[in-house]
């Protein structure tokens, strides 16, 4: 689904990530840690294709396809979606209207029919439950006055209704009280199929008791420097990232997880 | 992918969609101004004498006063000499049956999506189309009629209740008002004209089009609107005008009118031809427009959306003379390419625990400048007066401007006045979320401007907050490459 090769991405001209490597199949989840300021967030928006990231070395494939030449919005009717770490505010845009024009646009993009307004009500209302939200927050403006961790169950509400193939969760699970961790890690996993792939940014083990990985890489300093099975990330929770410094995988380790 | 300046620029690029010419014969005064001008236009008319003379002081007056320089527009010395004040379409000089109206202008109003006839009309809008400087056709007057209601030109009206014009006329503008106000009181030719009585409930929403067509005309009209005691009536203004390379001066007044628990909704769609991306042509929208509350527990909003013109100068107001009366002020102004708006309200607060609230939203795009300039003015007897100011200004790129220039003048301890404004830019971060989340840049523009007017919006009726929204998109509209 997926195929990182020796990915080398710049921000005003600031080298942030550094040969990249990592291969994701259609069914898996993969979890990404590392220590603040190692580029999770980088990688995910380059995936997005944010601006300002200028990649300039090596490739992406996304379903065979090269992923760097479409547009933010191409990638995202492509199936790409991405679960931001700060989701913004949009003042006097409602929840519900983002949705639908979300939803159609993606449909649209895929040759299905737009759903109309009733079609979509009965799905969001469906959606919903999904991730125990309150209807009345479908009317409020996107993120506006959400807290932190409505904004992160309205991520994964976006993600629900969206149904991507590739799904990458920036931190979702910062600032989740326990219960609201449990109802993400619910909405994810009801997402969990074979055609999908799902990659999730962490920093705690935590979420991983709930959204069990098949494959967890470690990235430092703009690199993959270890992979593992779920098993890595227990050791992580005991050793800290200064375990992995002295036990990197063989230095160029590509075709992670292939 | 450029950079998001170059991409506003190119997302900004707007076309006018009514800049169409109908070709029609017109009944046109040769360009100039002097009494014969006034004293013709009134003859056309068949005025009562008092009109004429009404008339002829407001000219004179007129003649004593030179252009406002205070506004934060720019442009060329307007040559008045130069522009003819009085263009009808042939045999067209007063309403009448649909059947006698040219098909040609039927077909102008069809195009710009107000059919006249009224079984293809949106139910429950009534609407008096003015072309040039004529009503064409008032729709709906006979059914208004069964519940007293007075809906006509305002031509038609002096000829049909020439005490009501005699009386309301000029009461809250004054003939000589302002530079333009005098200039629209001498030579204005038409407009609307509505009566509500006492207790009644407008059934219908009431509606003027206005489009100006002639080459170097101006445009004059006159709305007197007048709501007895305890009525209510929802009121809305469109227009429009063909692309043309040289400015059209557009120059109306609006009177409006509540007497006791009365209330008035006016609702402006303002699409006047902008000019192209250069500033060449473009209407000059230099408007009067003010209401007063006569009585108790009157009510005034007034709600406009203004896209459209090359220089807009316009400051509904409301004089809240009445105890307990209320004034708003919605207001959307969106400015690109050259435009120049300088708009925004007075709220003179007159009698006890009067209350206003303004909210404006400023959003300018390529080298648009947007000028918000509100006046709230609290007299001595005006205890316990209660005023709400919000600014919001919405930059797109980095070549426009926006500037808030509010004043405030209390004369009693006792009022609340408050102010607060904003600045913002749309900012890279929405964009990519909504793009993010499968969105067009385009759409994702409109949507989030959209978001910003979200409050004034919800102040039109329904047909015509859908209306406002496209017109938005139309204005921001351009191929994203
Ligand atoms: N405009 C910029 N100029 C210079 N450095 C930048 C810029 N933007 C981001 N960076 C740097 O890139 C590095 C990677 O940032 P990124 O947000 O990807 O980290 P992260 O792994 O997601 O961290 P966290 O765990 O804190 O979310 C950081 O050191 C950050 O300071
Ligand atoms: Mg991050």
């Amino acid at each position: 689904m997926l195929s990182i090769r020796n990915l080398h991405a710049s921000v005003e001209g600031n080298p942030i990530l550094k040969g990249i490597d990592l291969e994701v199949r259609a069914g898996e989840v993969h979890a990404i840690m590392g220590p603040n300021g190692s580029g999770k967030s980088t990688l995910a928006n380059v995936l997005a294709g944010r601006d300002g990231y200028d990649v300039t070395e090596g490739q992406v494939l996304y379903r065979d396809k090269n992923l760097l030449e479409f547009s933010v919005e191409e990638r995202a009717c492509e199936g790409i979606f991405l679960a931001f770490q700060y989701p913004v505010e949009i003042p006097g845009v409602s929840n519900l209207y983002l949705l639908k024009t979300a939803l159609n646009s993606v449909r649209k993009h895929q040759g299905m029919e737009e759903l109309s307004a009733v079609e979509f009500l009965k799905l969001i209302k469906q959606k919903i439950k999904l991730v125990e939200m309150k209807e009345e927050f479908l009317h409020r403006s996107v993120n506006e006055g959400f807290s932190g961790g409505e904004k992160k169950r309205n991520e994964i509400l976006q993600l629900a209704v969206l149904e991507p193939s590739l799904a990458i969760l920036d931190e979702t699970d910062s600032g989740l009280d326990i219960d609201a961790l449990k109802v993400v890690a619910h909405g994810v996993n009801s997402l969990r199929n074979e055609q999908r792939a799902i990659i999730v940014v962490t920093h705690y083990q935590r979420l991983l008791d709930y959204i069990i990985p098949d494959k967890v890489h470690v990235l430092a300093n703009g690199r993959v420097v270890k992979s593992g099975d779920r098993t890595l990330a227990l050791e992580l929770e005991k050793h800290g990232y200064a375990w992995v410094a002295q036990n990197p995988d063989a230095a160029a380790a590509p075709a992670v997880g292939s | 992918m450029g950079s998001p300046a170059n991409d506003i620029d190119r997302l900004v690029k707007r076309e006018y969609k009514e800049g169409f010419v109908t070709e029609i014969d017109s009944d046109t005064l040769p360009p100039g101004l002097d009494e014969g001008v006034v004293r013709a236009i009134s003859e056309k008319k068949r005025e009562p004498e008092f009109m004429l003379q009404w008339r002829l002081d407001a000219f004179r007056h007129w003649l004593t006063l030179t252009e406002p320089q205070w506004a934060h527009v720019h442009h060329e010395p307007i040559d008045y000499q130069a522009i003819s004040y009085y263009s009808a379409p042939k045999n067209e000089d007063g309403p009448k049956s649909l059947d006698e109206v040219d098909p040609k202008l039927l077909e102008t109003y069809e195009k710009l999506g107000i059919p006249l006839e009224e079984q293809k009309m949106l139910a429950g809008v009534a609407v008096d189309a003015v072309f040039d400087s004529v009503s064409v056709k008032t729709t709906f007057s006979e059914k208004l009629a069964e519940v007293g209601v007075i809906f006509c030109s305002i031509s038609e009206a002096l000829q049909e209740h020439p005490g009501l014009v005699k009386r309301y006329l000029g009461s809250v503008v004054p003939a000589g008002d302002n530079f333009y106000a005098a200039l629209n009181s001498a030579v204005f030719s038409d407009g609307s004209f509505v009566y509500i009585p006492k207790g009644v409930r407008c059934p219908m929403e009431l509606s003027t089009y206005f489009r100006i067509n002639a080459m170097n005309t101006g445009q004059f009209e006159r709305t007197l609107i007048i709501a007895d005691e305890g009525s209510y009536v929802s009121y809305l203004e469109g227009c429009t005008a063909p692309m043309r390379d040289e400015n059209q001066l557009h120059a109306a007044v609006v009177e409006l009118i509540a007497m006791e628990g009365a209330q008035i909704k006016y609702s402006t769609v303002q699409n006047w031809y902008p000019g192209d991306e250069h500033g060449r042509g473009g209407i000059y929208n230099f408007v009067t427009k003010r209401g007063a509350c006569r009585g108790r527990n009157a009510k005034i909003s007034w709600t406009q959306v203004e896209t459209g013109s090359a220089i807009t100068w316009k400051y509904p107001s409301v004089l809240l003379e009445g105890d307990d009366s209320v004034g708003e002020f919605y207001s959307v102004a969106l400015t690109n390419n050259r435009q120049q708006a300088d708009t925004g309200t007075k709220m003179v607060h007159i009698g006890k625990n009067t209350t206003s609230t303004i909210i404006s939203k400023g959003i300018s795009a390529g080298r648009g400048q947007n000028a918000y300039r509100g006046l709230v003015k609290v007299l001595n007897k005006a205890d316990n007066a209660r005023n709400y100011s919000q600014c919001d200004s919405l930059l797109l790129g980095d070549r426009c401007g926006a500037h808030t220039f509010p004043y405030m003048e209390v004369k009693n301890p006792t009022a609340q006045v408050e102010h607060e404004a904003t600045t913002s830019k749309i900012s890279d971060d929405q964009l990519f979320y909504c793009r993010q989340r499968g969105l067009s840049e385009e759409d994702a523009v409109s949507m989030i401007v959209n978001g910003f007017c979200k409050q004034v919006f919800k102040e039109l009726p329904m047909e015509f907050a859908v209306e406002a929204q496209k017109l938005l998109d139309v204005s921001l509209e351009g191929a994203v490459g």
